[in-house]
């Protein structure tokens, strides 16, 4: 299946099997192994990128399913030197142990920002409408889909609310 | 994974037309392609529905058309589905991970399958995986499984939050098929119960397009959903609540209940609803609908559980839809 992806602002032409998911491509295909595969089922959101502006699990979706979209990943988010917001809150709140869900921990978390920023509800915010606070119980709902087996999920959501705040001011 | 051709569906024809010569319909592939890797379901061709014009909800008969391709997360978050048709934003953001939501559509939430662990397990005989091989869950773990609506076949429950709510707000599935007609199909007549061929789940026939769905015009009354589940995010209902009451004083004039996590489908039970509407609001009405909702509830060991936990919950919602704390 030949197949164009706008990948961190940069056209990649693929030609790969109908079997290979997004996140097959970008580590076997185009060595953008920055995206991890964890559970390759969905369930532990190692994987994420962004598709879009959305966040989703690039295991579970084809690459020719994605012709013509535009894909940001951990690589494109920030480079040593030049680190996004939330790269360089999880480097000084140590949101991490072995480091392996991190990638995909940092895109689920800056897609999730703008969801908020949005006025995307959660299922523990207080109303469906209004706006709301990045409180402790907020963060750990909207980032559910992300498991940390280290669990440094403390020190994960202190980077997401400072990362939050910088994005808030 | 097995090899598939892959097709990109041009226009609703197209995809009827390919569906009806047996490629599996594919549209945000969540639940499909998990069960394609483990080779549970193994197309030989997939008719890819992601682009066609299917993602608006537009405002219909003074309620809403709800596009088969609108995701979850944009059905959740519209404004007038918070406003007006709460009890489904709730649901909605009850159900699986901001990932998931944001690829994962209404059609394709209407029919994704169950989680039953026999039925993802292929080592595993399975009635509705492979009709006629039997079903170890009779006598396996059933701590998802159902306690109503179930058969000697089968008794995996219906994963779905979404289609709880829509149960619950009489919604109605717009289907187009492959000679190019439409029809609409009440949701609460869309899925069939096991019985002996638990491997047909739903009216959809061969070619079957589901287009959209349709909400009737906002209910009066106030709604919620309440979920019960094994941890406090990211997972299945062990028993869920979607329901809507309008009182008159201490009276219940009007109310809808379904349930999830407990059934082979959404589960409403009209003899239910009757002992609730025109009663006062009191600890002995709710008593008495959760004893018709739960008279024919047939458990297994491992899920007895959910009789006195419907009950529990149903009785939890009540008393916060009627504003009373009767419990």
């Amino acid at each position: 299946m030949k197949t164009s992806l706008k990948i961190n602002g940069e056209v990649h032409d693929l030609d790969a099997d109908s079997r290979t998911t997004l996140l097959d491509a970008l580590r076997n295909h185009l060595d953008l192994t920055g995206t991890k595969k964890g559970c390759d089922h969905g369930q532990c959101g190692a994987c994420t990128v962004i598709v879009n502006g959305r966040r989703i699990n690039s295991c579970l979706s084809l690459a020719c399913m994605h012709d013509g979209d535009e894909i940001t990943t951990i690589e494109g988010l920030g480079q040593p030197g030049n680190l996004s917001d939330l790269q360089a809150a999880f480097v000084k709140h140590d949101g991490y142990q072995c480091g392996y869900c991190t990638p995909g921990q940092i895109c689920s978390a800056t897609a999730m920002l703008q969801e908020v920023k949005d006025g995307w509800p959660s299922h523990v915010s207080d109303s469906l409408t209004g706006t709301y606070d990045l409180t402790e119980a907020e963060i750990s709902e909207r980032m559910s889909g992300n498991l940390c087996r280290c669990a440094a999920y403390p020190n994960i959501v202190d980077a997401i609310r400072d990362a939050a705040g910088k994005v808030q001011s | 994974m097995k090899p598939f051709d892959y097709i990109r569906a041009e226009d609703t024809g197209h995809a009827t037309s390919a569906a009806g010569q047996g490629a599996t319909i594919i549209a945000g592939g969540t639940n499909l392609l998990d069960l394609m890797k483990l080779e549970v379901l193994q197309p030989d061709a997939l008719i890819d529905i992601n682009r066609l014009d299917l993602k608006q909800i537009t405002e219909a008969d003074g309620g809403l058309r709800i596009g088969a391709l609108v995701t979850n997360s944009d059905l959740a978050a519209d404004m007038r589905v918070r406003t007006d048709y709460p009890v489904l934003s709730e649901a909605l953001l009850a159900g699986a991970s901001g990932q998931l939501r944001n690829k994962a559509t209404t059609a394709g939430n209407l029919l994704q399958r169950t989680r039953c662990y026999y039925f993802y397990d292929t080592a595993m005989p399975c009635n509705k995986r492979e009709p006629g091989t039997g079903c170890q869950a009779m006598e396996g773990a059933t701590r998802l499984h159902a306690i109503l609506g179930g058969s000697d076949q089968c008794i995996a429950t219906h994963p779905s939050d979404m289609a709880v709510a829509m149960r619950a707000l009489a919604a109605v599935v717009e289907i187009e098929a492959a000679n190019g007609e439409t029809r609409h199909v009440p949701l609460s007549d869309f899925y069939l119960l096991p019985g002996d061929t638990p491997h047909i789940e739903n009216v959809l026939r061969k070619g079957d397009l589901i287009t959209a769905v349709i909400l009737p015009a906002a209910p009066k009354g106030a709604q919620t959903y309440r979920k019960v589940r094994d941890r406090a995010s990211y997972a299945f209902a062990m028993v869920s609540v979607a329901a809507r009451i309008e009182m008159d004083g201490d009276t219940v004039k009007d109310a809808a209940l379904a349930f999830g996590g407990i059934a082979p489908q959404p589960w409403r039970d009209a003899d239910a609803e009757n002992a609730l509407i025109g009663k006062p609001a009191t600890k002995e009405t709710f008593n008495a609908v959760a004893d018709i909702l739960l008279k024919n509830a047939d458990p297994k060991k491992d899920n007895a559980f959910k009789v006195p936990l419907a009950r529990r919950t149903l009785i939890a919602t009540l008393n916060e839809l009627c504003g009373k704390d009767v419990a």
